[in-house]
């Protein structure tokens, strides 16, 4: 299957030779995309001191080991990348911001047949930067994704 | 057709350093499918721990035990086979048993911390930061130990490749320090780690022990394989680091992934089918008749299901089209379950059935039961992987097609979750059964004398064919 004009040294050179390469390319398209994500895909909205601690928020109750957000985390719970739109936003900002809090806020329903959502210790300065952080990744650019509304 | 001797002892004396790498990652695998079976329970009922162990802690530590395990059998299979390779002793033992304390001691306190609510908030690098720090310092002192047996000693390509792999996956671990606060950014270089480790670097370490142990069982000649190691291993970093692009379609990266990750993760097909035509066609050429039977199953089921777990089941959602409507949905499960089994669960068993018996100071034993845990599991997470992907493919259409809400779709999907739920009982009894094989009571396996003398008796005092 492998010739034996097809050394084990060529072999060895073309690994090292082919990944030194590729690992170039890769380097170079990811310098590239850590520009475009700060000067366009996430430019639409000021990265503010309150959508960072949202997100800080986010990470110390790892809603993403539930929940996805892009499309990333555990399919146990509702996607948030959109969460921001599915609840209103774009039409009622002040109304999603309600709606959201005081949906964090009313967990765990107790509902018999249904996945419990833990209740969380979040004061309101953090609901609101959880909420500010929810509307700042619905803004970045996706390329359209996802499908539906639904996440 | 030659009978090899099998091995009762070490070669080297400090091969024995694997043993606790093995016994500690087989204690830490228990674990991991004990919590997975119990994240799978609450699929079925909701309510299930919800209080105690809500499912966000018991997924982090089904995951987070998985990754402990497979790095410390990683170690474990290089202690193992560093000294046999080189053919000099590692260079320092103690070393070995104090990273592995380290390792162990500060993966043990993260899972105790989660149970309390102490973690971060990145999937899969959960670790508070001593942790990390804890994992990187141990992770060096491997790399030193490692790197220094293999320098004073005889150099081959597995021993390259595979301390190569290891040495890649700790330089690609640094970008887990890497934490910005724009979240697209975040996940661009979160995937450093997770992508560039599994479907990059770890299949050096892949092709590496997969060679070591096509040697060892089939006696095929080292010259052979190290060209066939070369040509995957090349492969493999050819087409998984661009195809770390699949995962750069829709976090706000640059459309042109949409081409580039679909091209190059569509050929990461290649590696697997490389490893399983090498796995295979070497089987068939050597002429070693190994007594390790059950090390063989599992060297060569790991690359037939690598093969289909982490290739066509990765290649089925892959290509952007696709990708936009099943992206983060239960096919993603359905993948990433038969993936780590197939490719890195699989090959660290068969590392242990193999090494474990001369590290034990016995003949192969437990052979038959050994590989009926083989067949349990492996069917199990087969049939696991079955049910998510129709639950996945009912859900995609539901939820990202029909427009449905989420949550009205997953009450849709609880049959699927409840075939999942029984395969994950399934494997963990197989799991259980496979820690009896290889550490439980070892039964005495007939001696190849005892066979031999049996063989001739029977041969003495022939059936009379047609007596009757």
């Amino acid at each position: 299957m492998l010739s034996e004009r097809f050394s084990k040294a060529a072999a060895r050179n073309v690994f090292y030779g082919g990944s030194a390469i590729f690992l170039v390319i890769f380097v170079a398209l990811t310098a590239h995309s850590h520009w475009y994500i700060l000067a366009r895909s996430t430019a639409h909205a000021e990265l503010s001191e309150s959508v960072i601690q949202g997100k800080l928020v986010f990470e110390r109750h790892s809603c993403i080991n539930c929940h996805t957000i892009l499309g990333e985390g555990a399919y146990f719970a509702p996607e948030l990348g959109n969460v921001w739109e599915r609840f209103g936003g774009h039409e009622s900002p002040e109304g999603a911001r309600m709606a959201i809090g005081g949906y964090i806020r009313a967990q765990p329903t107790g509902a018999p047949g249904r996945r419990q959502m833990p209740a969380f210790d979040i004061s309101d300065e953090e609901m609101d930067a959880l909420v500010d952080f929810f509307e700042w990744v619905d803004g970045i650019d996706t390329k359209g994704w996802p499908p539906e509304i639904s996440g | 057709m030659a009978t090899a001797q099998p091995i009762q002892q070490p070669k080297y004396a400090t091969q024995r350093v694997a043993y606790p790498f093995f016994v500690v990652a087989l204690a830490l695998f228990a674990g991991q499918v004990t919590f997975g079976l119990l994240a799978g329970t609450v699929y079925v009922f909701p309510h299930f721990l919800a209080e105690i162990f809500p499912f966000h802690i018991l997924r982090m530590i089904h995951t987070n035990l998985l990754l402990v395990w497979l790095i410390i059998a990683f170690f474990g299979a290089a202690y193992w086979i560093l000294p046999e390779e080189t053919e000099q002793e590692i260079y320092s033992p103690k070393l070995a048993y104090i990273q592995l304390a380290i390792f162990a001691l500060a993966g043990a306190a993260a899972v105790v911390g989660y149970m309390f609510g102490v973690h971060g908030g990145r999937h899969y690098l959960e670790q508070p930061l001593w942790v990390k720090f804890a994992f990187t310092v141990s992770f060096l002192m491997f790399l030193y130990n490692g790197t220094r047996t293999l320098i004073a000693g005889r150099k081959t390509s597995v021993s390259i490749i595979l301390m190569l792999g290891l040495w890649l996956a700790a330089i690609f671990w640094l970008f887990a320090f890497y934490h910005p606060a724009n979240l697209s950014l975040d996940k661009l270089y979160w995937w450093y780690v997770v992508h560039i480790w599994v479907e990059g670097v770890w299949e050096l370490i892949m092709a590496a022990l997969l060679g070591y142990l096509v040697i060892k069982l089939t006696g095929v000649d080292r010259e052979i394989v190290d060209k066939w190691l070369y040509v995957i291993v090349a492969l493999a970093l050819f087409t998984g680091l661009l195809g770390t692009g699949h995962h750069y379609y829709w976090i706000g990266t640059p459309a042109y992934w949409q081409w580039v990750g679909s091209l190059f993760s569509t050929l990461e097909v290649l590696p697997f089918f490389a490893m399983l035509c090498f796995a295979f066609y070497m089987v068939w050429r050597g002429g070693r008749n190994h007594p390790n039977k059950a090390a063989l199953l599992w060297t060569l089921g790991c690359a037939a299901v690598s093969f289909f777990g982490a290739g066509v089941w990765g290649f089925m959602h892959t290509l952007s089209p696709v990708n936009f409507y099943t992206h983060g949905t239960q096919i993603t499960a359905a993948h990433g379950h038969l993936a780590f089994y197939g490719a890195y669960v699989m090959l660290n068993i068969a590392i242990m059935t193999y090494a474990l018996p001369a590290l034990r100071g016995r003949r192969p034993y437990n052979q038959i039961l050994n590989m009926w845990a083989f067949w349990i599991t492996t069917s199990a997470m087969c049939f696991m992987t079955f049910t998510l992907t129709f639950g996945g493919t009912v859900q995609v259409h539901l939820q990202r097609v029909m427009g449905m809400g989420f949550m009205e779709v997953q009450d849709d999907l609880v049959l699927f979750y409840v075939m999942r739920w029984g395969s994950g009982i399934a494997v963990v009894v197989g799991v259980l059964l496979l820690l009896w094989a290889l550490l439980g009571p070892a039964r005495r396996e007939p001696e190849p004398g005892d066979l031999a003398a049996h063989e001739r008796n029977a041969g003495a005092e022939p059936e009379p064919v047609g007596a009757r």
